[in-house]
């Protein structure tokens, strides 16, 4: 009974600490940006909210009071150590040294995509101009037709569809490609192999058909323009589906899941740039590759011109990061 | 067989548990998220089409270049992106979490970053395969922590978060003045209210509220309905 009594006033005399920790419960958590008097509040809170919780699981341990106390205490150190929220600082660091960190960890990666997606290609020329009835099994029967009466599948697009509307759907199919390659990397890359590889060949194969017609210079004319960062796009979202593959096989922790986890932290940085060029590929594609009226040589323009800031944004200079002392680093290398 | 849970390790020496949500709980809050996605998108546009066609819904000739664009596109993006943009904004819930008593915390028990949730949301691609979430819900019947494909690229576990009451109840309960033995018989009390007998929980709340109140007559006590005896339970845990 004196327990009870004893367990009663000590409650009683923590009920001014109690009484609110709702509403300041939710109020820290819907603020992102506290006042240090704030901070040093809840850190007080945060201390005093241990204490009792333990006080109160050793009187009652089964309890719901013990429970609450634990979700109260649980949401508050929930507040206290998450990451500040900065999000300009976060971008700036985010594309100035995460990704280009991520390129370069991924260059093998990114390198044996490029090359399987350049045989892949060969493969499909080399396959649809020895037999050219292949080109059944990687076209549908309306593009065929159109090529064999001397029209491309590409004409006639800036009328049939709105350019906004074609930009939409061609940018979102886009990045849902690059997502599922980069996805189905969890078949121990196996997916990303072959996805990339069909690719690969679906492109050889139909260049090959064209060319075959007298109109493989009308379909790189369309292509060109949007076609070298796209593709470039999917391959680097390619290596970052490698790179979970590979994390399966060759873990680098110490179990696959963590090893998984990594990679895929690491990996899906890459992706929001990628979806960031595929969205401009998008509009390129929408607004500049099917209109029949611009020039080749601006087409080149665009195209490897967009590849160019590509680049410069892959290895963070777009975004104000300065190119490595490679000198500075030669210097420290000897001093050693 | 008892709940996976996960310790949340505190630098004070106080860990809290947190149980880890099974698959039923999972399927429950994705349900009711599923069901308001769909009534986002076809509210927008029925209601969208009806603006578009003057009310009467049917188009009479070919749409012209907007249609698209203000009619399916707003409708879509709100399906496609309801669980990245929510989870982000709410902290790890949606509406169907909250509701669900669920929400997402990472493997340490802490609020996971926005870059971890969208990460979760694109490895959709792989659970929902090769429908209705089978590759999911496969993996999430058979890890030990109930987790899908994007849990473990993220690192984020869905987590018990049943009580969001916990809070008030422990102030409610300081306030009343009752021990936290009463204040603990009572909360149980009213949450089983329903699906106890009624012989049962009159009995049972007349024989707490004897030990309250020791100044009410049991002949008072025996004459209030089962409405005032709940009425009554309630207002001590409220009490100021």
């Amino acid at each position: 009974m004196s327990d009870n009594r004893g367990l009663q006033s000590w409650a009683t005399s923590r009920i001014a600490a109690w009484s609110d920790l709702g509403t300041i419960l939710d109020a820290l958590e819907r603020k992102r940006d506290h006042t240090v008097a704030e901070a040093l509040r809840a850190i007080e809170l945060y201390r005093a909210l241990g204490r009792d919780l333990s006080i109160v699981r050793r009187t009652l341990p089964e309890g719901r009071m013990s429970r609450a106390l634990a979700q109260s205490y649980a949401r508050l150190h929930a507040v206290i150590y998450r990451k500040p929220h900065n999000w300009r600082d976060r971008l700036r660091l985010l594309f100035r040294e995460e990704i280009p960190q991520v390129v370069r960890e991924l260059r093998p990666q990114i390198q044996f995509v490029a090359l399987l997606f350049a045989l892949s290609a060969g493969a499909g020329w080399w396959l649809v101009a020895s037999y050219p009835e292949l080109i059944g099994l990687l076209a549908d029967e309306k593009m065929i037709n159109g090529v064999e009466q001397g029209r491309l599948w590409t004409e006639g697009l800036f009328n049939v569809v709105p350019s906004s509307v074609l930009s939409v759907s061609i940018l979102a199919n886009n990045i849902a490609v690059s997502m599922f390659a980069f996805v189905v990397g969890i078949f121990f890359g196996l997916g990303t192999f072959y996805i990339i590889a069909t690719n690969g060949l679906m492109l050889g194969a139909l260049f090959a058909f064209t060319h075959q017609h007298g109109m493989a210079g009308e379909l790189l004319k369309f292509v060109l323009a949007h076609g070298v960062v796209e593709l470039s796009v999917i391959c680097l979202a390619g290596a970052a589906g490698m790179m979970l593959g590979e994390a399966l096989i060759r873990p680098t922790h110490a179990t696959r899941r963590e090893s998984f986890q990594h990679a895929a932290a690491k990996a899906g940085k890459l992706l929001l740039l990628c979806a960031m060029l595929l969205v401009v590929c998008g509009f390129i594609e929408g607004y500049l590759s099917p209109d029949p009226d611009f020039p080749m040589l601006n087409r080149a323009i665009v195209g490897f011109g967009f590849w160019f800031v590509m680049l410069a944004a892959l290895t963070g200079r777009l975004f104000g990061r300065r190119p490595e002392k490679r000198e500075a680093a030669t210097q420290d290398h000897g001093k050693e | 067989m008892s709940s996976p849970q996960i310790t949340l390790q505190t630098v004070t020496g106080v860990d809290v548990e947190l149980t880890i949500a099974g698959p039923g709980r999972r399927s429950y809050a994705f349900v009711i998220d599923w069901h308001i996605r769909i009534l986002l998108l076809l509210g927008w546009v029925a209601a969208t089409q009806l603006l578009y066609t003057g009310g009467t819904f049917i188009l009479q000739e070919e749409p012209d270049r907007t249609y698209f664009l203000v009619v399916w596109l707003p409708g879509l993006l709100a399906y496609l992106l309801y669980h990245p943009v929510l989870e982000v904004a709410m902290r790890g819930r949606t509406p169907g979490k909250r509701m669900a008593g669920v929400r997402l915390v990472t493997r340490e028990g802490d609020i996971p970053g926005a870059g971890a949730l969208v990460l979760r949301n694109i490895f959709r691609l792989i659970d929902s395969m090769p429908f209705i979430y089978l590759v999911g819900l496969t993996t999430v019947v058979l890890t030990e922590q109930h987790v899908r494909v994007g849990d473990l690229a993220a690192g984020t576990l869905l987590v018990v978060d049943e009580d969001s009451t916990a809070a008030s109840f422990v102030g409610g309960a300081a306030r009343s003045g009752l021990t936290p033995q009463a204040a603990d018989l009572i909360q149980e009390l009213l949450d089983r209210w329903p699906a106890l007998e009624e012989q049962t929980r009159a009995t049972l709340a007349r024989t707490l509220l004897a030990r309250i109140e020791p100044q009410i007559a049991p002949d008072d006590l025996a004459r209030l309905s089962a409405l005032d005896l709940r009425q009554r339970l309630a207002a001590k845990l409220s009490a100021p």
